[in-house]
């Protein structure tokens, strides 16, 4: 019997500003390469431009461009050709703040035949990247405990300046237990 | 039930925004939940003293001072919160404490339940002979602490500097006038069951232990 053991692991967290700076960066697993800190910077700011295109590629007509669901296109449009030009239009104003459509997220997951990355955007721009084996189940779950965490730890933490590296001890002892808990799973 | 009615036909009418409730109650036409057990968000409130704590350092020329304006900010609910707290002990326990010990257990119990929703963990006495007038109050992991990593060049500061005030208001209230500090005790080795573990040294002044020598004379 050959079996190979499934391994779930969890390999390596990168968060990156929203303006593509890279933030945190951390790996969980021994028997990685090691990357140096340059090029994670300019892996974190390649991946950034990369999202910014997929966000904007669309390969559906009726979503270019506006970025509005095709739900409610036909009634802001029919608004939009009986308004005069150069009046001000309150109604698709109107219509926005009800039903706002889903923004573009780009691109979430990329798999290889080695590892898999999933990418988690907040609406704020930061990006959460994770590692993690090919078969590693529930990356969304996890995703959303690190967002917690980085929520809870980072963002509340009045020594921790916005958009500047996360150096939270809080964070980092959280997050290794959260991990190792998964990958020893 | 009217009320719900109502509300209800008024929202099939026309789609209202999140903002205002159809029936024109918002949040703020609502009494505060004010019995014994009411509960407050633990997010609000560490956006709220984080806040506090960037306020506190915007002025501030060192960790001691920074320490100091947090614990001034704390006074001031310690004074109010005895009375607070001995109003709403039934009558006939409804004196203040009339000794250190009777103190200190009245706020290792009474004042950390009615703030954080439980005691204190340990209550000591410097057993130091040179310094009779210290007495400790431990907290294994501080509330105000929960989301807070000091950064390493800061290492000597405890934003617990806060609750220190709120005992030091305390204290003083109860005509005990002492300082109070708040110092890390955890966090020194890797893997400890508690890293934030936090000392709150209650230090009297000479008087109150004169005082307290004479009672127990008599």
């Amino acid at each position: 019997m050959s079996v190979v053991r499934i391994r779930l692991t969890v390999f390596a967290l990168i968060i990156i500003n929203k303006a593509g700076g890279l933030i945190y960066n951390r790996t969980f697993h021994e028997g990685l390469n090691k990357v140096s800190t340059n090029d994670l910077l300019v892996l974190a700011g390649t991946f950034h431009g990369v999202h910014a295109i997929t966000a904007r590629l669309n390969p559906l007509k009726h979503l270019q461009g506006s970025g509005v669901g095709p739900g409610n296109r036909s009634s802001t449009s029919s608004t939009i050709s009986t308004a005069v030009p150069g009046s001000t239009q309150p109604a698709p104003q109107h219509q926005q703040t009800h039903a706002r459509p889903e923004p573009p997220s780009g691109l979430e997951v990329l798999e290889t035949e080695n590892f898999r990355m999933q990418c988690f955007a907040t609406l704020t721009g930061t990006k959460f990247l994770l590692f993690t084996d090919t078969t590693q189940a529930n990356v969304d779950l996890t995703m959303r405990r690190v967002y917690d965490m980085y929520a809870d730890y980072v963002m509340k933490n009045p020594f921790y300046q916005l958009e500047m590296p996360v150096r939270c001890d809080m964070f980092d002892r959280k997050l290794g237990s959260y991990i190792r808990e998964i990958n020893n799973r | 039930m009217s009320h719900v009615g109502s509300g209800k036909a008024a929202s099939s009418k026309e789609q209202t925004g999140l903002r205002y409730p159809s029936n024109g109650k918002t949040i703020y036409h609502r009494p505060l939940n004010r019995t014994k057990t009411a509960e407050l968000s633990q997010a609000a409130f560490a956006y709220l003293f984080s806040e506090m704590v960037i306020y506190a350092q915007r002025r501030v020329a060192g960790i001691q001072e920074l320490e100091k304006r947090l614990n001034l900010q704390g006074h001031p609910i310690g004074l109010k919160l005895l009375d607070l707290l001995l109003l709403r002990e039934p009558p006939r326990s409804q004196t203040r404490p009339l000794t250190i010990i009777a103190l200190l257990h009245f706020i290792k119990i009474n004042v950390w339940t009615h703030l954080f929703g439980r005691q204190a963990d340990r209550l000591e006495k410097s057993s130091n002979p040179d310094t009779p007038d210290e007495y400790m109050i431990v907290d294994n992991e501080p509330l105000v602490n929960a989301y807070i990593s000091v950064p390493r060049e800061m290492s000597q500061l405890n934003c617990a500097a806060f609750v220190a005030g709120i005992i030091e208001g305390v204290c003083d209230g109860a005509m005990f006038p002492a300082r109070v500090t708040a110092h890390t005790v955890g966090g020194k080795e890797e893997g400890e069951m508690w890293p934030g573990k936090t000392v709150f040294l209650v230090k009297f002044q000479p008087e109150v232990l004169e005082r307290e020598a004479l009672l127990g004379k008599g």
